[in-house]
C-alpha cells in the first residue's frame, strides 16, 4: 500500500485515495470535427506502462483534491506529485509527458483547437481549463515515438 | 475413547534427564488423537509428542502417506494440525509451533477412518496412476461432471477441516503502527539490529515468530558469546533491549507480509499458548505497521535431502534434530542415521552422540573434511564419506536404511550398499535464506554458487537484509551484518546510529558453509522407477514429477509450480523451492539461475481471517444509514432493505397481511386518497457560484441557463461515453444557487463525478458543491388528497395550481416548520416534496400522519414506490440501465439539447454505433394472461419453439403487479423495441413454461397526465 504525499495534507495512506487513472488527457469537444476512431483516442484508450506513469488521483477519503503524481508502476516510487492542469517538473516524469503516443492524436489537437477557440471570447479573466492548459504548453525535449 | 484414557501412554520415554529450555516442574497433560500424553511447560506440540516417542502425525495431501514431524519451526510442511474443539477448531497449525498448554486438544488431518490405517492411502499403491497434472488429464470430460469429481477430490486429497460451527467465538484486534525501524526476525542478526538501531533511540519494533527472541542459536549449546552461552547471552540482549522505552518486542508474532512502501502485516498470537484465556485480551491481534526502514533477519530454512521413502516419519531435518534435543531435551531417535551434504549436520551428529545415541554419519561428499568432521570421528562416531542414503524403508516410521557409495553428486551408486536398522534419519541439504518477505517486497534474488542457495538482491524498498537470510550463515558473519544493518537503518530513518560496532567474541565450531550439489540422490534403478523421492512434502510432489512436468513441457518455473502444485498452499515452498528448481533444471539440462525462481506470496505463514477481520464484522462491517423517521418506521412495523448503506422502508404491512396485499394497498392508497413516502435518503447536493448554471449545462444533457428561479427540471446525467449514469430533479433556489437531488445509491459517485470534472476540467467555474443529504428531511406526499392535507397540516402559501405549478419550489411554514416544498412527482399524482431541517424529520412526518388520518393517508414504502414510477413508465437508473443505456435507447430524445455546443457525453452519442437498430430500447410489456407477472431478468425471445441456443431479445427490467391498471405491467429493454410495438415476445422460463407478452408503450396508467394537478 502506498504513502501518497497530498499537496493539501501530506503523507497519507493509499487508502485514503482513489486513482483516477491516466493524466493529461485533453478533452476534444463535441464540436470538434473528428472520426470516432480518434475520437475513441481519448475516450477508451488509456496507457499501463511498465515504468514510470503520470495519473491522476484524488485525496477522497481526505481533502477530495485531484492531484498528479509520477509513480513507476513496477517500483511504485512516487517521483513527483504535481498540481492540476500543470506539467511535472521532474526531467524523467517530462519526457515520460512528451513521448507519450497521445501528443500526436487528433483528439488532442482537437482539444487544443477548442482551448484556444475558448480564449479568443476571453472577456472572463478565466483560467485555461486544466488539462487543455497542461496541452497547450508544448512541452520541451522531443515529441512523438511511442 | 474411554478404554484408551484408563491406559496412559508410557511417558515421555524420548525425554532426555536434564537440558532444555522446558520446565521440567510443571509437567502438562494434553490429548492427541484422542490419547493422553504428558509433555512440560516450554515444548511445543512437537516436542512433547516426539518426547512421547509418537512420529506419525498426519496423511498426506495427495498419496495419504504417513508422515511426521520433519523441521522444527515455521518450516514444517508435514506436521499440519488440528487444534481445539467444537467453535474453537482450527486446522492446518504446525505442530512445531503450537506451544504445549495443560488441556490441549489435538487430532491429526487427512486420514480416514485412523492415522495408522487410511483407506486413501490406496493412492500410494496407485502412484504410477497418479503423477504430476493427474487431475487434469484425468476429469476433464465431460465438464459438467467437473463440480462432481471436484467435490471427491478435495475430500481426498485436502487439507485440514475448519470448525464445524463458522462463527468464531473469538476475539481479534487491529492494531495501526508507524515505526522507524521494523526487524523481522529475533535470532542472533535481528537481535543485533534491534539493539543497534535501539540505540540510536529510532522507535522499533523486534518480532520473531517463536515464543522467546534467539533463534537457532536457542539450540546451540556448543557455542559461547562473549564468554557465556548462547542462551545467556541472548537473555542479556533481550534485558538490554525491554530497557529501551522506543523498542517494542513482539515474540509469538509472525511478520507475514511485506507490500508497497514499507508496509507490513504482522500476525501476534496473544493468548493462543494460555489454558487461561483472560477476557479482556484478544486471540490474536493484526499489526499493520508502516516501517521506516526494515531489517529482514528472518534466518535460514535448511532443505531436506531427496533420496527414495525420504518422507517417512522419522526422517527430519537435522538442524530440527538438534533442536529437539537441546532446545526441549528430547532424543528423537536411538539408531541415528545423520545423511549430509554439509558440514553443518555434524553439530547434530556431535548433539545426537552426546545425547546417547548411535550414530552413523553418511557424507555425500567423498573427501568430507574440517575439523567438525575430525570432532565427531574423535567423538567415536562412525563417518561414510562419499556414501548417501538411497532408501529408507519402514511401515509407519523408519525402520532400515540402505546406505551406498556413491559418485560425486550422488547420481550412482559406485560402491557397496549396507544396511542398516535406525530408528531416525537427520539429514541436510544445506540451508536456503528465507527471502520470502524480501521478495513479496518484489526484491530480486541472486544465486550463490558458494552456498547454493539464493541470496536477496536488490529491492525498491528501504529495508536491509542481514545474517543467515542474506546467506550470511556463519554466526559471527550474521552477528556482524545484524548490527551494521540496524546502524544503517537507524540512520537512514534519520537518526544519529553509533557507528563503532562491537563484534562479540566468539566460541563456535568452525565449519564449511559449502555443501555438495547433490540435488537427487539415486536409488540404483533407472531414474523415475522405485520408490518415490519426496521434493515438496505438504503437496506430495516427488522427484520423478519434476522431471515428467519438464518432459511434458512444463519447462518454465512458473509452469511446473502449477502443474505440480509444488511450492504452494501453506508451505509457500519454504524446503522445496530449491530442490525443485535444480531437478528441473537438471531436467532441463539448464543451470538454477537460468530456470529462475518463482515469487514467495503473501502470507509467509497462513493468518487467521479472523485476525484480518478483527473488529470488522457483523454489524461494523459496513456502517447502516438511517433516516430521521426511522423510529416511526420501526414503531409501525414496517419492513426494510438495503439501499446502499441505507435502511429504507420497503412496506408496513397489517396485521395478517402478505407482502403483496401491503404493497396492493399502499399503491391504491397513492392514487386515491393518498400517499406518504420517507424521501430523505435522495441524493441531495448544494451547487452555488456564479457559474452554476454553466456547470449544470455541461453536466447534464438538456439546458439550465434559463431555467427560472423557484423552478424544477429533470436532468439525466452522462458518463462521456453517451451512457446514462444518473438522473435527478434539480432545483434553481437563485440566480448562482441550485439544489440538485440524485438516486438514493448514487449520491457519493456523483458529487465524485461533478468535483472531478469542476478541478480537472473546467477550474475556470466558479462552482462548489456540498452534500447537503443528510442536511434535510423529505416527506413526499402523493395522491389526490395531498393538498388538503397540507391544508389540514396547516400551511401558509397557496396550494393552487396556478400559484404553486407543477415543477416549481416554495418556501413555506408547514404546522409550523419552516419547510422547502418542490412541487415535482414520480408518481403522476398530485404530489409534493417536502423537505425540512434533518432535525425535525419525525415532526414533519407524524404530523403529515396526524392531519392526514381524516383524508386516508397511507405511508408507502419503497416496493409501493417502485409499482407507482412503473405504472408511469418512469425509470429507475440502474434498474432500467446498466451503463450501457443512452437516451435514445429509452426514447427519451427530448431531453437531449441539440443547441447546446456541447455537454458530457454529446460527442460519444454521435458516434456511429449509438444510432444502430439493433440496440436495446426500452418498451413496456402487458402479459397475455394479466395476472402473470414475469420475473425481472427473465429473456425475451420472438419464437418460444426455436432450437436451442435461442436468440435473446433482452431482458426484463422491472416487473410488477399493478392494482391501479388490474394487471401485471412491465418493462424491458430488447433488442430493435422501440419498432416492435404490438409485437408478442415470449419469456421461456426454467420450468419450461412460457409468458407470453404484447410490446406496449412504457405507459400504463393516465397515459394523457391529467392527475398530476390532483
Amino acid at each position: 500500500m502506498l504513502i501518497i504525499n497530498c499537496p493539501h495534507c501530506g503523507p497519507r495512506e493509499e487508502s485514503e485515495f482513489a486513482c483516477g487513472g491516466e493524466a493529461h488527457i485533453a478533452r476534444p469537444l463535441a464540436e470538434n470535427s473528428i472520426s470516432d476512431a480518434e475520437f475513441a483516442d481519448y475516450l477508451f484508450l488509456r496507457d499501463n506502462p511498465k515504468g514510470l506513469f503520470l495519473e491522476r488521483w484524488r485525496h477522497s477519503a481526505g481533502c477530495r483534491r485531484w492531484f498528479n503524481i509520477a509513480r513507476d508502476t513496477v517500483s511504485h516510487e512516487i517521483i513527483e506529485v504535481y498540481p492540476m492542469g500543470a506539467l511535472p517538473r521532474k526531467k524523467d516524469a517530462l519526457a515520460t509527458h512528451a513521448a507519450s503516443w497521445r501528443r500526436d492524436t487528433a483528439a488532442e489537437k482537437a482539444a487544443e483547437r477548442a482551448a484556444q477557440k475558448a480564449q479568443k471570447p476571453a472577456q472572463k479573466p478565466a483560467q485555461k481549463p486544466a488539462r487543455q492548459k497542461a496541452a497547450a504548453k508544448k512541452a520541451p525535449g522531443k515529441r512523438g515515438g511511442k | 475413547m474411554g478404554l484408551m484414557k484408563a491406559k496412559p501412554a508410557a511417558q515421555q520415554m524420548r525425554r532426555r534427564s536434564s537440558g532444555g529450555r522446558i520446565d521440567r516442574t510443571k509437567p502438562v497433560t494434553f490429548t492427541f488423537d484422542g490419547r493422553s500424553y504428558q509433555g512440560y511447560e516450554g515444548d511445543t506440540l512437537a516436542s512433547a509428542l516426539l518426547a512421547n516417542n509418537v512420529h506419525l502425525l498426519g496423511r498426506s495431501f495427495k498419496y495419504h502417506r504417513p508422515r511426521g514431524i520433519v523441521g522444527s519451526g515455521s518450516e514444517e510442511p508435514n506436521a499440519l494440525i488440528r487444534l481445539g474443539r467444537g467453535a474453537y477448531a482450527e486446522p492446518n497449525l504446525r505442530a512445531t509451533q503450537i506451544e504445549l498448554y495443560e488441556g490441549l486438544y489435538a487430532e491429526s488431518q487427512n486420514r480416514t477412518p485412523s492415522l495408522k490405517f487410511d483407506i486413501g492411502a490406496v493412492n500410494s499403491l496407485l502412484e504410477r496412476f497418479f503423477p504430476a497434472g493427474f487431475y487434469y488429464k484425468t476429469f476433464m470430460w465431460p465438464a459438467s461432471m467437473w463440480m462432481t469429481y471436484e467435490h471427491v477430490i478435495r475430500r481426498a486429497a485436502g487439507l485440514g477441516r475448519v470448525a464445524d460451527d463458522h462463527n468464531d467465538p473469538d476475539r481479534y484486534e487491529k492494531a495501526h503502527v508507524h515505526c522507524d525501524v521494523l526487524v523481522a526476525g529475533g535470532g542472533a542478526a535481528g537481535l543485533m539490529a534491534a539493539l543497534h538501531a535501539g540505540r540510536s533511540g529510532a522507535r522499533v519494533i523486534l518480532a520473531d515468530e517463536q515464543n522467546e527472541f534467539g533463534g537457532w542459536l536457542l539450540a546451540e549449546n556448543d557455542t559461547r558469546i562473549e564468554g557465556v552461552d548462547a542462551n545467556s547471552w541472548i537473555a542479556g540482549m533481550v534485558a538490554d533491549l525491554a530497557a529501551m522505552p522506543e523498542v517494542t518486542l513482539l515474540p509469538r508474532t509472525t511478520v507475514f507480509g511485506y507490500m508497497d512502501h514499507n508496509y507490513l502485516t504482522l500476525v501476534e498470537r496473544v493468548t493462543d499458548h494460555l489454558a487461561e484465556r483472560p477476557a479482556h485480551l484478544p486471540r490474536q491481534r493484526l499489526w499493520k505497521v508502516r516501517a521506516g526502514q526494515t531489517v529482514l533477519a528472518q534466518g535460514a530454512h535448511e532443505r531436506p535431502l531427496v533420496f527414495s521413502g525420504n518422507d517417512l516419519p522419522g526422517v527430519m531435518l537435522a538442524g530440527a534434530v538438534r533442536h529437539f534435543i537441546n532446545r526441549f531435551g528430547v532424543l528423537p531417535g536411538n539408531r541415528a542415521i545423520v545423511v549430509t551434504n554439509n558440514d553443518d549436520a555434524y553439530r547434530t551428529a556431535i548433539s545426537l552422540n552426546e545425547a546417547g545415541a548411535n550414530v552413523v554419519v553418511a557424507d555425500l561428499r567423498i573427501g568430507a573434511s574440517g575439523p567438525l568432521i575430525t570432532a565427531a570421528k574423535d567423538a567415536g562416531i562412525a563417518v561414510m564419506a562419499g556414501h548417501a542414503v538411497t532408501l529408507a524403508d519402514g511401515n509407519h516410521r523408519v525402520a532400515r536404511v540402505e546406505i551406498s557409495a556413491v559418485n560425486e553428486g550422488a547420481t550412482q551408486i559406485t560402491g557397496d550398499t549396507v544396511h542398516m536398522d535406525c530408528d531416525l534419519i537427520a539429514m541436510s541439504g544445506g540451508l536456503s535464506p528465507a527471502v520470502h518477505l524480501h521478495s513479496q517486497a518484489r526484491g530480486k534474488l541472486a544465486w550463490d554458487d558458494r552456498t547454493l542457495c539464493f541470496k536477496p538482491s536488490a529491492t525498491h524498498e528501504a529495508s536491509f537484509n542481514a545474517g543467515a537470510c542474506n546467506g550470511s550463515f556463519d554466526l559471527g558473519a550474521a552477528l556482524r551484518e545484524g548490527a551494521r544493518a540496524g546502524v544503517k537503518a537507524a540512520t537512514a530513518a534519520g537518526f544519529k546510529a553509533f557507528t563503532s560496532i562491537e563484534t562479540p567474541a566468539l566460541d563456535t565450531p568452525k565449519q564449511s558453509w559449502r555443501p555438495l550439489a547433490a540435488w537427487k540422490i539415486t536409488n540404483g534403478e533407472e531414474p523415475g522407477r522405485g520408490p518415490k523421492a519426496f521434493v515438496d512434502f505438504q503437496n506430495d510432489v516427488t522427484a520423478s514429477d519434476v522431471a515428467l512436468a519438464a518432459r511434458e513441457g512444463f519447462q518454465s518455473v512458473e509452469h511446473l509450480k502449477r502443474y505440480t502444485t509444488m511450492g504452494m498452499a501453506t508451505d509457500q515452498g519454504k524446503t522445496s523451492n530449491i530442490n525443485a528448481l535444480a531437478i528441473l533444471a537438471d531436467a532441463l539440462g539448464s543451470e538454477i539461475p537460468e530456470v529462475g525462481t518463482t515469487t514467495f506470496r503473501m502470507p509467509y505463514t497462513p493468518a487467521n481471517i479472523g485476525a484480518i477481520a478483527a473488529r470488522d464484522i457483523g454489524h461494523l462491517f459496513d456502517p447502516t444509514r438511517l433516516t430521521r423517521m426511522d423510529e416511526w418506521h420501526r414503531a409501525n412495523g414496517a419492513t426494510f432493505e438495503h439501499v446502499g448503506q441505507w435502511m429504507r422502508a420497503w412496506y408496513y404491512p397489517q396485521e395478517g397481511e402478505t407482502m403483496a396485499e401491503a404493497v396492493n394497498r399502499e399503491v391504491l392508497a397513492a392514487r386515491t386518497t393518498a400517499g406518504l413516502l420517507d424521501a430523505s435518503t435522495l441524493g441531495k447536493i448544494d451547487i452555488r457560484g456564479p457559474d452554476a448554471a454553466e456547470f449544470l449545462n455541461r453536466i447534464y444533457t438538456n439546458s439550465w441557463l434559463r431555467l427560472g428561479i423557484g423552478k424544477c427540471r429533470y436532468g439525466l446525467m452522462l458518463k462521456d461515453d453517451g451512457m446514462i449514469m444518473d438522473d435527478g430533479v434539480t432545483t434553481r433556489l437563485a440566480e448562482d444557487h441550485f439544489h440538485m437531488t440524485t438516486t438514493t445509491g448514487g449520491a457519493a459517485g456523483v458529487l465524485d463525478w461533478m468535483e472531478e470534472w469542476l478541478q480537472t476540467e473546467w477550474p475556470d467555474l466558479k462552482v462548489y458543491l456540498t452534500s447537503v443529504t443528510e442536511e434535510w428531511s423529505v416527506a413526499t406526499l402523493s395522491g389526490p388528497n395531498a393538498a388538503k392535507i397540507l391544508e389540514a397540516a396547516g400551511i401558509d402559501i397557496d396550494l393552487g395550481a396556478s400559484s404553486f405549478p407543477f415543477m416549481s419550489m416554495q418556501e413555506a411554514h408547514l404546522g409550523g416548520l419552516p419547510v422547502r416544498i418542490f412541487r415535482i412527482s414520480f408518481t403522476g399524482e398530485l404530489s409534493y416534496e417536502i423537505n425540512v431541517k434533518a432535525r425535525h424529520g419525525l415532526a414533519l412526518w407524524t404530523l403529515l400522519m396526524k392531519a392526514g388520518t381524516d383524508f386516508g393517508i397511507t405511508p408507502y414504502g419503497t416496493e409501493a414506490m417502485h409499482v407507482l414510477r412503473a405504472e408511469k413508465g418512469f425509470i429507475i437508473v440502474g434498474q432500467e440501465t446498466d451503463g450501457s443505456v443512452t437516451p435514445p435507447d429509452l426514447n427519451m430524445n427530448w431531453i437531449v439539447s441539440d443547441v447546446k455546443a456541447d455537454f458530457i457525453g454529446k460527442r460519444a452519442l454521435a458516434r456511429a454505433s449509438m444510432s444502430y437498430d439493433d440496440r436495446k430500447q426500452l418498451v413496456g410489456l402487458m402479459t397475455t394472461d394479466s395476472q402473470r407477472v414475469i420475473p425481472e431478468g427473465a429473456h425475451a425471445v420472438i419464437d418460444p419453439d426455436q432450437p436451442m441456443p435461442m436468440e435473446m431479445l433482452g431482458q426484463v427490467t422491472s416487473s410488477y403487479y399493478s392494482p391501479n391498471v388490474g394487471a401485471s405491467i412491465a418493462m424491458a429493454m430488447l433488442k430493435g423495441g422501440h419498432s416492435m410495438l404490438g409485437s408478442k415476445v415470449y419469456f421461456p422460463m426454467l420450468d419450461g413454461d412460457v409468458i407470453e407478452a404484447e410490446i406496449v408503450e412504457p405507459m400504463f396508467f393516465d397515459a394523457k397526465g391529467e392527475r398530476i394537478n390532483g
